[in-house]
């Protein structure tokens, strides 16, 4: 029977306990958090920013392609270590209560993270604003519509179907880049497997049971993102399907 | 001028390291790449499952807890099969398995993945008239898919090969957080005994930009050579 081979199974190892689980949880919860509260961050700041990108005025659109530029031309770890440490040095910081948040590793780690994947997001929205069929945008005008509703009612929207296959993988690489949050002290999933790999030296078992963790946490949000796809493109699904 | 303290050489080897880094997991990843499309396009279902399993594990898993498990457990494994070597043949191998080791080997598998993607998409490209035509001349298979198959892909795969290129590139970074001494470790160790992170982590940083900047340009003018000959729709 499974459950008692698996009940067997338990009561011999000692790295798999209640305290370990109840670690990796809680580093769950902790990669969670990051990744979601940063991707929220970063989609908000750059549908604003997408748009800027699109307008002719170099002046506007410079800086934002400046930006993404930067954030997209250099490794994440590098934009995390610039922030960790970088905050510390800002002169007076440590006076302000700026420094009671930014001591933490949490809210640099997540300022670097929502930096980055605003970065990403901001360039995936543009491409798909700067698609936009003529015809869509010329029948808006022939209604009348000023630019805020015409971006309301027709271009954020149709861009938002042609993004959402690129947000999704933007998504999924945002889940892996968050490993490295580990690396400034913070307890995410990895964070756990690497404090039980030191206390076990048991690599096989914490490492593979961590990666099997993200390729849950992978799968669930390919479903999801899968649903809201044919949700999002239900009108061009064929007649009858 | 820029006053990097006496680490100045140091950056240095670790941009050479870098480099060194990013061009061998580069060359492992497209081997990779194409057995992974040959094995994916076959008609052998034990290779095509290999294949697909192969690349939704490693989508499925951070770059990171793959390294660490590549560096961590690579040598607990290569003791493990030293043991075994030695009671079994008596024969005394051991081999050191290295932070530079474990970085090839992990991104090169990692991208691996995405090049066997990238390949898929560009061999199913190439029109099968002309796969058929090699074979109406007579070309063995090994020959239709070197002389046929290959330069014609090439051409529809050069993009992705780009678009992995850069993420490769920035990838090597990670290396540093298993004891590699690259620009990131030196860039690190030195920020933290100076109390200066933004003198040391920003011309690393400019590093990796003037990295990825150079090869877009490169893959760029790669993507002009490939295509001479190919009316494109937006010129």
């Amino acid at each position: 029977m499974m459950p008692d081979f698996l009940a067997s199974w338990l009561d011999q190892n000692d790295i798999f306990n209640a305290m370990t689980i109840m670690e990796y949880w809680d580093g769950a919860v902790t990669t969670v958090q990051l990744v979601f509260v940063s991707l929220i961050i970063g989609l908000v700041c750059a549908v604003p920013l997408a748009i800027l990108r699109t307008v002719r005025n170099p002046f506007v659109s410079g800086p934002v392609w400046l930006y993404t530029y930067l954030f997209r031309g250099t490794p994440l770890l590098i934009q995390l270590y610039i922030i960790y440490y970088g905050v510390a040095q800002i002169p007076g910081i440590q006076e302000t209560f700026w420094w009671e948040i930014f001591r933490e590793p949490f809210y640099p780690a997540l300022l670097a993270f929502a930096l980055n994947t605003c970065a990403y997001t901001t360039e995936i929205i543009r491409g798909a604003i700067m698609s936009t069929p003529h015809g869509e945008i010329e029948a808006a005008k022939a209604y009348g519509m000023n630019w805020f509703m015409r971006m309301r009612r027709i271009v954020l929207p149709s861009a938002a179907r042609r993004a959402v296959q690129a947000y999704s993988n933007e998504v999924i690489f945002m889940l892996h880049s968050s490993a490295i949050a580990s690396v400034v002290t913070i307890v995410d999933l990895t964070g756990a497997a690497r404090n039980i790999y030191s206390r076990f030296y048991a690599p096989f078992d914490a490492f593979i049971f961590v990666a099997l963790c993200y390729m849950v946490l992978t799968f669930i949000l390919v479903f999801a993102f899968r649903k809201l796809e044919n949700h999002l493109l239900r009108h061009q699904r064929p007649v009858g399907s | 001028m820029l006053d990097l303290k006496g680490y100045g050489p140091a950056l240095l080897n670790g941009a050479v390291v870098t480099i060194e880094l990013a061009f061998l997991s580069l060359a492992l990843a497209l081997a990779l790449g194409l057995i992974g499309a040959a094995a994916k396009l076959s008609n052998n279902r034990i290779a095509v499952g290999i294949a697909t399993s192969y690349t939704t594990l490693i989508r499925g898993v951070p770059d990171l807890v793959m390294m660490l498990l590549f560096y961590y457990g690579g040598q607990v494994g290569v003791n493990m099969l030293s043991d075994y070597i030695w009671e079994a043949y008596e024969v005394d191998f051991f081999f050191q398995f290295d932070p530079f080791i474990s970085g090839v080997v992990t991104i090169g598998l990692i991208f691996g993945a995405y090049m066997t993607e990238t390949f898929r998409g560009a061999f199913l490209a190439v029109e099968t008239g002309q796969i058929e035509a090699a074979r109406a001349y007579g070309f063995s298979s090994w020959h239709t898919f070197r002389r046929v198959m290959v330069p014609q892909m090439l051409r529809h795969a050069l993009p992705g090969i780009g678009n992995n290129w850069q993420v490769l590139l920035k990838t090597t970074a990670l290396v540093s957080i298993i004891g590699l001494t690259d620009m990131v470790r030196v860039a690190e160790e030195a920020a933290k005994a100076e109390r200066m992170p933004f003198h040391f982590f920003i011309p690393v940083a400019c590093v990796y930009l003037a990295l990825t900047a150079g090869s877009e340009l490169f893959i760029k003018w790669l993507d002009k050579r490939a295509n001479v000959g190919v009316i494109q729709e937006n010129g």
